[in-house]
């Protein structure tokens, strides 16, 4: 891939990416238009968080790459290669080692510190877009901060199914003025947002990047009377017996038989890797084996 | 026992390799070259070239030939590589008046100065399969006639001498003036008429034909005449700054597509007709009539013309959806993993069909006890 420039984009758009993330930075949660380029990935499957991470990777950056938490699922794999073949990278699974991490749907369970960069790659950056299809009428809504017809959507929400229905994607406020989109993560995950990383939000298709600086207030939308809940499964880990953490359903049998594991391998590897156990753990041995 | 889901790597690498072999197919059947497509598939390669916006007959071949004959993905290979080209500077506006015609029809006239030419078209021809075509595919060689010369007026022009056609704005975008590029700028609304024609001819053929199909059917009506429809080459040309002057840089074949419309007139302006434009890569004739419509369709506000709530009516709507690229992208990538989000819906659902059912159970409870 020679042919390419580093991280595979042109400088004059790395610079035009760098200048939406600065704003971005600047005026945390508001979206802002950039002229996303035609990338050789589709377009939803994290354009944007893809060239979001082209224009903040710098040779010494160690990159990690997820997908539902996990760092082997198939389209985590095909752009950490991606960077590995355009960038040449160094790139990690262990989270704590990277220092940009490009995520799918998730925020990874060990908190992040100063100094790193969570990518996220974004579907649907406009949080009222379901409530208001047109992309005129909204920008007018978040100029003026006109953000009622969201919490009428979760009063009737509760009206009707005496709960808010939202599971992920769940609406939250950035430093008391923008309602952001926090991208289809579960709303398990909403508390972590008030962290001591940067987080980059990119969408390719709607040309959109936003931003929420480090230690700035979100605040998942909710009621007095309804707080915010970020509910997981009740159960713990199989694999690592972790009781706080998010986890995946997998059907193992014909007669739908379940278990439950962290969605987050990493954190559930290394936790296994520390000697805990879970329900369906194999035995010691088996398990020193296989970290050999 | 669960074994985590691992090998995406493999799994990828693995089918990659199976789809180059499916591309190929039998190999005991001869492979096609770039060259025969180019030639024989002209006009998937048009295209390709349209909604791809290079114009480079090769590249679009190799496309259709990388993509197993997936146009829109065929598309989106010329888009990609496309977008890593430099963008150097623009040409002067092409001159279609100059056009060298291969095909030039005018619904609206009889005849027209510069003929009715009615050049290679499936009009006419009875769509028989030609079961000779099997076997072999050899053909006499067709009449041929002198070109002519001259420059070839477009029709819409004596429309405009007497006044009875909307003549358009000057200069919006001038020679000197850089035009908007879509794909160096994010598509912010509303439009003007340079950059929504940019994006109707990158948009995907069907949806522009669907959309001035249902115009015709009465979905904001604007009953729509082929004034014009030439196809042939033009010369690009470019001002060079440190020659003072422009030179022809290549040669484009192009389709255009001219429409008059009717319009009753309104408080300001007495009855006309009204213009509609379509302007597409190669013989793409359906796109640039289709498109045609549609512009004429998105220009009803600033023509004074009545704005319905159709679909063909609303800029936003069909700028939004029109591009086949962003619409396959997206709607494909519901294949891959969401089950993170499937998980916390289903918790949601189990936990409130556990309320609904035990505020049942309470109900029940109490009427027992009544």
């Amino acid at each position: 891939m020679s042919d390419y420039n580093f991280a595979y984009l042109d400088e004059q758009t790395k610079r035009m990416i760098r200048r939406a993330i600065l704003k971005g930075i600047a005026v945390p949660g508001y979206q802002v238009p950039f002229a996303s380029r035609e990338m050789p990935m589709p377009y939803g499957w994290g354009t944007g968080g893809v060239q979001v991470s082209a224009a903040c990777l710098m040779p010494e950056d160690t990159l990690k790459v997820i997908d539902q938490g996990a760092d082997d699922t198939t389209n985590a794999v095909s752009i950490r290669k991606f960077f590995e073949k355009t960038a040449g990278i160094a790139v990690t699974e262990k989270t704590r080692a990277a220092t940009v991490i490009q995520t799918r749907h998730r925020i990874p369970e060990e908190p992040l510190a100063e100094g790193q960069i969570l990518v996220y790659q974004v579907p649907i950056p406009e949080p009222l877009r379901f409530l208001e299809p047109r992309e005129t009428e909204t920008r007018k809504m978040h100029a003026l901060e006109e953000y009622g017809l969201m919490h009428v959507k979760l009063y009737e929400d509760i009206a009707k199914h005496g709960h808010i229905a939202t599971s992920y994607a769940y609406p939250v406020k950035v430093e008391g003025r923008y309602v952001m989109d926090p991208s289809p993560i579960p709303k398990f995950d909403n508390p972590k947002m008030d962290m001591a990383a940067i987080q980059l939000f990119g969408a390719g298709r709607e040309q959109r990047i936003y931003a929420v600086p480090p230690y700035t207030k979100v605040v998942s939308l909710d009621f007095e009377d309804h707080p915010f809940d970020p509910s997981k499964a009740e159960h713990p880990c199989d694999l690592c017996g972790a009781e706080h953490t998010y986890l995946d359903e997998v059907i193992v049998d014909d007669d739908g038989g379940r278990m439950f594991v962290c969605s987050d391998t990493d954190y559930c590897a290394e936790r296994q890797a520390l000697g805990h156990r879970g329900r369906l753990s194999p035995p010691e041995t088996l398990a020193e084996e296989a970290a050999q | 026992m669960y074994v985590a889901v691992k090998g995406g790597e493999r799994a990828i690498d693995n089918a990659h390799a199976w789809l180059a072999e499916e591309r190929r197919g039998d190999p005991e059947v001869a492979e096609l070259d770039v060259a025969q497509i180019r030639e024989q598939l002209a006009l998937a390669v048009n295209r390709v070239m349209t909604e791809g916006s290079l114009y480079d007959p090769d590249l679009a071949a190799l496309a259709i030939k990388q993509s197993r004959g997936d146009l829109i993905e065929a598309i989106f290979l010329i888009r990609a590589y496309r977008t890593t080209l430099p963008r150097i500077g623009h040409s002067r506006p092409v001159e279609t008046g100059v056009m060298a015609c291969d095909r030039r029809v005018s619904a609206t006239f009889k005849d027209v100065p510069g003929g009715q030419v009615l050049g290679a078209t499936f009009d006419y021809t009875h769509r028989l399969l030609d079961f000779k075509l099997m076997a072999e595919g050899e053909v006499p060689e067709a009449a041929k006639a002198d070109p002519r010369q001259e420059p070839t007026p477009h029709v819409t022009s004596f429309l405009n001498k007497e006044g009875l056609i909307q003549s358009e704005a000057q200069g919006e975008v001038s020679g000197e003036q850089t035009p908007p590029d879509l794909t160096r700028e994010p598509l912010e609304l509303p439009a003007n008429r340079a950059l929504r024609l940019q994006a109707l001819t990158r948009g995907d053929e069907g949806f522009i034909l669907s959309m001035a199909y249902s115009t015709q059917r009465g979905y904001g009506n604007s009953h729509a005449f082929v004034g014009e429809l030439r196809i042939g080459r033009v010369a690009v040309e470019m001002d060079i700054p440190e020659l003072g002057f422009a030179i022809e840089i290549g040669e484009v074949e192009l389709t255009e597509c001219e429409t008059v419309n009717k319009f009753a007139g309104s408080k300001v302006e007495p009855p006309q007709f009204t213009r509609g434009y379509g302007l597409t890569f190669g013989q793409t004739e359906r796109k640039a009539i289709s498109m045609a419509l549609v512009d004429r369709s998105l220009r009803s506000k600033e023509l004074g013309v009545e704005v319905s709530n159709s679909p063909a009516h609303d800029e936003e709507f069909v700028l939004y959806h029109c591009d086949n690229i962003q619409a396959t992208g997206f709607l494909e990538h519901i294949k891959l993993p969401h089950y993170v989000d499937f998980q916390s819906e289903m918790e949601l659902v189990r936990k409130m069909r556990a309320e609904i059912a035990a505020g049942q159970a309470q109900d029940s409870a109490q009427e027992a006890a009544q």
